[in-house]
């Protein structure tokens, strides 16, 4: 019987290593699997390389491992908003590398890597700063930079629902990063608000299906995260 | 002379947004553009956190935030929008299928280069979001912003000094005293707000300027 339910977050992460690069979905507040990465800070792997649109803010989550020296790399669109003072410090003192992603190349990144290709030629960032010394070739009369996939030891993903299978639901635009992260780790972990039977998520609305997940962890999202 | 506000930009930005359009506004000032919509056309807006169909911001009491734009605000989701993940989102935009997205910038180049994500300062944090995937992919790329900096400097420039976003990708330009149609040839008047010559227009902003405005 094939069944990925794992019964705490802590159980769910005990594999993850010293030096593991770790996707983590989530834009803002929404899709960021708050309590798996809370178990990760507990977990206390170090070395680690972070992939996710944002490097963490507050006091909680990718900012505490950065609080504690624990990231040794950050691969991101966005590091700078509120209160992202942890990433800052870590920064500026040249302990932590950031390597800049458009937005857009970090999504078809991941998804070249879960979709197994070699490389792809983007259109994004052509002239600018972020793709200085890269790659780049015309193809019909269009400038294109190559980049290459991003793929990860581990994906924590926040989904809604899932079942013992790995297919999950999202809810709204928590949905985010979620389905092509799941594609791209070796092992992808989701935290889900429910674990349902077999069969009760309609085979037509599953957005991501089960041979892409690993693990599954029903977790209660802070109420925080879904105002009434 | 008379300056435009934001709000009279962004009502002028909307003017110019057709029926049926699908449409990306960035963060900050862009997004007041959507406040000023002419409600008998059907546009749809995009956030790049993968929504179609967003909408005005809810009552408090209806808050949710998984349900927020590209500036982190919590939206609503009209009658026939949907939500995608990033990869389809992403493809909206480097795809060609946005219409038209509506941004904010540092400066622009006569032949529509756009900088608008880093000021290259030593010791800036760079971030660049979704604009440079915006700058490349939307069809058309609106720029509305102040034509002056602070200190009187011109943000329409021959070539800009800060770093890039994208390449020769704006096509018009939005100002508090002008309108500016930008490609290879060069900047185009097209429209003069408060009263101003054209050749007070290009001694404010040292760049050579054609007229087509209406006669």
């Amino acid at each position: 019987m094939i069944d990925k339910r794992y019964e705490s977050a802590r159980e769910a992460l005990h594999d993850v290593f010293d030096g593991a690069s770790i996707m983590i979905s989530g834009f803002g507040d929404a899709g960021v699997p708050h309590e798996l990465v809370d178990a990760l800070v507990d977990q206390g792997a170090t070395d680690l390389t972070v992939i996710s649109n944002n490097a963490g803010g507050g006091e909680i989550g990718i900012a505490a491992l950065m609080k504690m020296k624990r990231v040794r790399k950050v691969i991101c669109s966005f590091p700078r908003m509120a209160a992202s003072h942890h990433f800052e410090e870590r920064y500026r003192a040249g302990e932590v590398e950031l390597e800049l992603v458009p937005q857009g190349n970090l999504a078809c990144r991941i998804q070249a890597a879960g979709a197994g290709l070699g490389a792809v030629f983007t259109p994004t960032g052509y002239g600018t700063l972020l793709s200085e010394g890269k790659e780049t070739r015309e193809i019909d009369g269009r400038m294109y930079v190559l980049e290459y996939p991003i793929k990860a030891d581990f994906a924590l993903i926040k989904g809604l629902a899932g079942d013992r299978w790995g297919n999950l639901i999202y809810r709204k635009a928590a949905r985010n990063f979620g389905p092509i992260m799941a594609m791209a780790a070796a092992t992808t972990i989701a935290q889900v608000s429910d674990i349902v039977e077999l069969g009760h998520l309609d085979p037509e609305a599953i957005v991501t299906p089960g041979i892409f997940v690993k693990r599954v962890v029903r977790l209660t999202p802070a109420a925080s995260a879904i105002s009434a | 002379m008379q300056r435009m506000t934001r709000e009279q930009m962004a009502a002028r930005v909307a003017q110019d947004i057709p029926e049926g359009a699908y449409v990306n506004l960035g963060i900050g000032v862009p997004t007041l553009v959507a406040n000023f919509l002419p409600a008998d056309r059907e546009i749809v807006l995009q956030s790049e956190n993968g929504i179609l169909g967003m909408g005005p911001a809810p009552a408090e009491a209806e808050t949710d935030w998984d349900l927020i734009n590209a500036g982190k605000q919590p939206v609503t989701l009209l009658a026939g929008g949907a939500f995608f993940h990033h990869g389809d989102s992403f493809a909206m935009m480097r795809g060609s299928h946005i219409d038209i997205c509506v941004l904010g910038a540092f400066q622009v180049s006569v032949t529509g280069d756009l900088a608008n994500w880093h000021t290259g300062a030593p010791g800036a944090i760079p971030a660049v979001g979704g604009a440079m995937d915006l700058a490349v992919g939307a069809k058309q790329v609106f720029v509305m912003m102040d034509l002056m900096t602070k200190t009187g400097e011109s943000k329409l420039v021959p070539i800009c000094s800060y770093p890039l976003t994208g390449i020769g990708c704006v096509t018009r330009l939005y100002t508090d005293v002008a309108i500016f149609e930008l490609g290879p040839q060069g900047a185009d008047v097209i429209e003069m707000h408060g009263g101003l010559s054209l050749a007070e227009l290009e001694a404010m902003t040292g760049v050579p300027l054609r007229s087509r405005l209406p006669a």
